[in-house]
């Protein structure tokens, strides 16, 4: 293990602590608007919960410039996100993927991208692999990295938790059944992913780019696979070539004006970058 | 005739304690189990326990592989830290010099005091790839066992000194002076005399085996299905509840809820059991 820097992502943790979390920084929030005498506006946001921890940083950002502005972030899934701001529940819903077809009552602005890819251990041979093998892998038809032209090594299977939105993209990306997929170790978050395909030679699993890329480049002996072709990149993500990947969206009832038209412009700024960033997202503007 | 005032004051701040401490383990399982009742009604009791696998997104919710996987786990932890708790805590009593004795127990409160997301990742990091490199995929039932053994040892091995230590000098002497060697002194009178005293320790420790979270998700693999052998991963109900909780919704969400009730009244039949060993015991 020694010689490389296994880098704990700073992001958000979502064991079992997710809701906790957001809760909490909803009391700070309303803690803090009570410090003023007047709130004068209350924003509510509800979804996604892989948006909610970029939202509540922003939000966090927005009302340090905006004290008299109360943001409210909840989880509860995309659904609920397109739902609550159908029925003016929301002022803003929070969207982890692209808009279906009859969704578009709603106003979408896009304020990051996100993608998956595979990873695997660096001295793991294997190059790329097509999305046949991947199935075949994911459902226990092949065992070991010899039936793929690697080493006769037994392919340890790394899968997301049921609930998790990356779970939901990879398995529905490979039209793979829940029920089909034979894995070997179920995680939470990346980070249990990293350093178990640093440790098992023969491990694959499926994790965000833009943490795996960081991690990759701070060293971590992991090698990311293309996918059906195509370089897994940040870059590839935010150009949109990269096959699994998704924009993360605000949605609104109607043209956003006030206080979420000004939210709204500060989660796609340049000002918020780090923030998305941080959170091992792709920003949309270079 | 009357009790004083300060004695009544006492009585009553020593009920009200126990009440309320009481009260608070009563309300977390009303509330745990007012959590499960959507599960309960959508899904129906018996197929937590009858149906083929957890797949919440196809509507499946067995919990079998999790409660099996609890129990393996609890059972492989406290049958390597059992006979090695006891063997440190004779060790101390009956081998070791007082200064080795002093320094051990003083290395066995430390072991104790290590914070389990440490030891998780000491198993993740170190255990889990050792054992992958014999028998992959390495974290599994033979890792989330090994790793709860070491948490609970001190647990064993203190209460069972402390038991030990409770045994009176003079039986020892006696059996000493009836020329008893040091085997027979330890294990036909001392340890027979602290029964009890070692058995609330294993209870004790059967409780934080079964309640360990952090650790356990971190070597245990999680694969929701049941176990074949020692190597092949294990999902125990409390890692099922961390792992899923955070995003689950609905009858999913609930579902987990009803893992937890079933963890606590796991742990309440085998406390209650096993209290009653130790009351036969002692």
């Amino acid at each position: 293990m020694a010689g490389h820097a296994i880098v704990l992502a700073p992001v958000y943790r979502p064991v079992a602590m997710g809701h906790l979390r957001v809760l909490c920084s909803g009391l700070f929030l309303i803690g803090a608007s009570m410090g003023h005498a007047a709130a004068a506006s209350r924003l509510v946001v509800t979804g996604s919960s892989t948006v909610a921890p970029l939202l509540t940083e922003i939000a966090r950002r927005y009302q340090a410039s905006h004290p008299d502005v109360r943001v409210d972030v909840q989880t509860g899934g995309s659904g609920r996100g397109i739902g609550d701001a159908r029925q003016g529940l929301a002022d803003i819903g929070m969207v982890s993927r692209e808009l279906k077809p009859d969704e578009g009552d709603l106003h979408a602005f896009g304020i990051a991208r996100d993608g998956i890819c595979l990873i695997v251990n660096r001295v793991n041979p294997v190059a790329s692999l097509t999305d046949e093998q991947v199935r075949a892998i994911y459902t226990g038809k092949v065992s070991s990295w010899a039936q793929l032209g690697g080493n006769p090594v037994p392919i340890t299977v790394i899968h997301k938790a049921e609930g998790r939105s990356t779970n939901e993209l990879f398995v529905s990306y490979f039209k793979l059944k829940p029920t089909d997929v034979r894995a070997h170790i179920v995680i939470g978050d990346n980070a249990q992913a990293f350093k178990t395909v640093v440790a098992n030679p023969g491990a694959v699993g499926y994790v965000s780019i833009g943490a795996a890329e960081s991690e990759a480049g701070a060293g971590m002996p992991i090698k990311l696979l293309p996918m059906s072709g195509v370089a897994a990149t940040t870059e590839a993500v935010r150009l949109g070539k990269f096959p699994i990947s998704r924009t993360l969206n605000l949605v609104t009832r109607k043209p956003p004006e006030g206080a979420a038209l000004d939210l709204i412009e500060l989660a796609r700024s340049p000002a918020v970058r780090d923030l998305v960033e941080d959170l091992r997202f792709v920003p949309l503007v270079r | 005739m009357s009790r004083s005032f300060a004695d009544r004051g006492f009585s009553a701040l020593v009920w009200a304690g126990a009440g309320s401490g009481a009260a608070i383990v009563a309300l977390i399982l009303v509330f745990v189990a007012i959590e499960s009742v959507p599960a309960l009604r959508e899904v129906g009791g018996a197929r937590f326990l009858t149906d083929r696998g957890w797949y919440p997104a196809e509507g499946l919710y067995g919990l079998a592989p999790m409660i099996l996987g609890s129990l393996a786990v609890t059972a492989l932890a406290l049958g390597l830290a059992g006979p090695a708790g006891v063997t440190c805590a004779v060790f101390c009593k009956f081998v070791a010099p007082p200064g080795v004795a002093r320094v051990f127990r003083v290395a066995i409160r430390l072991l104790s005091g290590i914070p389990s997301v440490v030891i998780g990742l000491w198993g993740l990091v170190t255990v889990a790839p050792w054992i992958a490199a014999w028998r992959p995929p390495g974290q599994s039932l033979a890792a989330g066992g090994l790793i709860l053994a070491l948490m609970v040892l001190p647990t064993v091995s203190l209460t069972a000194d402390a038991a030990l230590g409770a045994v009176p000098m003079e039986t020892l002497r006696g059996a000493a002076a009836l020329g008893l060697g040091r085997w027979a002194i330890v294990w036909r009178v001392a340890l027979p005399a602290a029964r009890a005293g070692v058995l609330s320790g294993l209870v004790l420790a059967l409780g934080r085996a079964l309640g360990e979270t952090m650790a356990v998700l971190m070597v245990c693999g999680n694969d929701a299905r049941i176990p074949r052998s020692l190597f092949d991963p294990v999902r125990p109900l409390t890692s099922h509840m961390a792992l899923e909780m955070a995003y689950a919704m609905g009858t999913h969400r609930s579902a987990l809820f009803l893992s937890g009730l079933v963890l606590l009244l796991t742990v309440v039949v085998l406390v209650i059991g096993a209290d009653r060993l130790v009351r036969n015991a002692g």
